[in-house]
């Protein structure tokens, strides 16, 4: 706590309970400035279930979060506008092309029609980058798995959000989408930003600050 | 419009010059409301039109339904005049409820609904614009169409307007009524019946007032009451609906895993 100045989120003893099940005990997390936190534990050990409850997507039974040092309630709008959140389901329509998809997802990157060309260029360079530019106007529903998953992970550069929250981002990718993963994760930490992901495929950063946390069962 | 340094991201799949990404950095939740649901009534209206079920499938019921009474009742004008209004009233509230269900389901889903709760865009003005395009993919066609079942129906000419102008002011308050059940419905598995039960009975007010406008013309007398009672209805749920539908979206998304 001595830093709290750079500290990004602050999760502080948080409990979930699920009906009768305690699913998460005790778990207290610290994202500073420029870091690195992956979140590793088995099946079952609430990964999913914590990285809802940090961007207020499952209820909190016990402890609190915090925001740049603000009880998140009292800056809820703040935190969702510096907030990038990959679920565990992509978020991608299958009846609209992957375009069109991004432009639903990421309402402020473009704002009227005058901007509308370059957007459009744009958003074909980084899904070329990502290996996808061809279907940028097939429907999403002939891509595979991987494919929706690389027009999500577009969101990473196309959105501009200081938190990523990632669950399993490295799902159903193959070893070039991994590193092409990591690369921005290392861009993105290199350009003040924070990383909260989880993974059971532990990624190998080189002099990034990488804060692992293991989550246990709880008995 | 093109200027040169642009090209060169386009051509060789690299990042885009930095002008580009500045200039859209900068609008980051810039977005007006009006914007905020307008992209969401194009959206919505967009994957209607390709799922062409999803606006076919009310219609046919609405036709089918309506279509039936004669058969079954007999052709007699004077009979079926009688019943027309309250026949054509609640064929359209059914297929209004049939359709309802789709509304969020595959939002749900596909994790649509949880982007638009953690986007920090106010969940109720996006709403606004999801229930305007199921109203017009399902609500306007059972209006525009309505004429031509109450000729069918043996309908009085002169009670054709208000058929229309009732069942536009009652589908548009069943969309915004229906969305809060579906909303509040979303995070359960087979939904459906859960669904009917709780939009059924707020409906009601709506059903009565619309169909006894329709019975009042028909029988020579005024309608406007009934009609002011439906406009206030629709006012009221297309006002107050979209913070309940908000509410029961984040409690949904919230009961997912």
């Amino acid at each position: 706590m001595s830093s709290s100045a750079t500290l990004m989120l602050e999760a502080q003893g948080i409990q979930i309970w699920r009906g009768e099940h305690l699913i998460i005990d005790d778990v207290s997390v610290s994202v500073p400035a420029s870091s690195i936190v992956q979140i590793q534990g088995s099946n079952g050990s609430g990964k999913t279930t914590l990285l809802r409850a940090l961007v207020g997507l499952a209820e909190i039974d016990e402890g609190q979060l915090f925001w740049q040092g603000e009880p998140m309630t009292r800056v809820r709008d703040e935190f969702y506008a510096s907030l990038l959140y990959l679920g565990h389901k992509p978020g991608i329509t299958a009846g609209l092309t992957p375009y069109e998809n991004l432009m639903a997802l990421c309402p402020e990157i473009v704002a009227n029609q005058t901007v509308e060309k370059e957007t459009r260029k744009w958003v074909l360079a980084v899904l070329t980058q990502l290996g996808i530019g061809d279907r940028i106007d097939l429907p999403s529903v002939a891509l595979s798995a991987g494919q929706q998953r690389r027009v999500a992970l577009a969101r990473l550069t196309l959105q501009q959000a200081t938190l990523w929250v990632l669950d399993e981002p490295l799902t159903s990718l193959d070893a070039e989408g991994q590193r092409w993963v990591k690369q921005q994760i290392q861009q993105h930490v290199a350009t003040g930003g924070s990383v909260v992901f989880t993974t059971h495929q532990p990624i190998e950063f080189d002099d990034e600050t990488v804060i692992t946390l293991s989550l246990a069962q709880p008995s | 419009m093109t200027s040169k340094k642009k090209e060169g991201p386009v051509n060789t799949g690299e990042f885009p010059s930095k002008q580009t990404v500045e200039f859209a950095r900068g609008q980051r939740h810039d977005a007006s409301a009006g914007h905020l649901c307008l992209r969401f009534f194009q959206r919505d209206l967009r994957l209607a039109v390709r799922s062409t079920g999803q606006w076919l499938n009310p219609l046919l019921f609405f036709v089918i339904v309506v279509s039936l009474f004669p058969l079954g009742i007999g052709p007699g004008p004077a009979t079926l005049a009688t019943i027309a209004p309250g026949v054509l009233w609640v064929s359209a509230l059914l297929a209004m409820m049939l359709s309802l269900d789709s509304i969020f389901a595959h939002d749900y889903r596909d994790g649509t609904l949880e982007q638009m709760v953690v986007s920090g865009n106010p969940v109720s003005v996006m709403v606004i614009g999801k229930v305007m395009a199921h109203w017009v993919t399902s609500g306007l066609p059972l209006v525009l169409l309505s004429p031509l079942l109450g000729l069918m129906m043996q309908l009085p000419s002169a009670a054709y307007l208000t058929l229309v102008v009732s069942l536009l002011l009652g589908t548009l308050s069943l969309s915004f009524i229906g969305a809060i059940g579906a909303a509040l419905t979303v995070s359960i598995n087979q939904g459906g019946v859960l669904l009917s039960l709780l939009v059924l009975p707020l409906t009601v007010p709506v059903l009565i007032f619309g169909s006894s406008a329709v019975s009042a013309v028909a029988s020579g007398l005024e309608a406007s009451a009934h009609l002011s009672l439906l406009a206030a209805i629709a006012t009221l749920s297309a006002s107050l609906a979209p913070i309940a539908i908000a509410g029961a979206i984040r409690i949904g998304v919230a009961a997912s895993r």
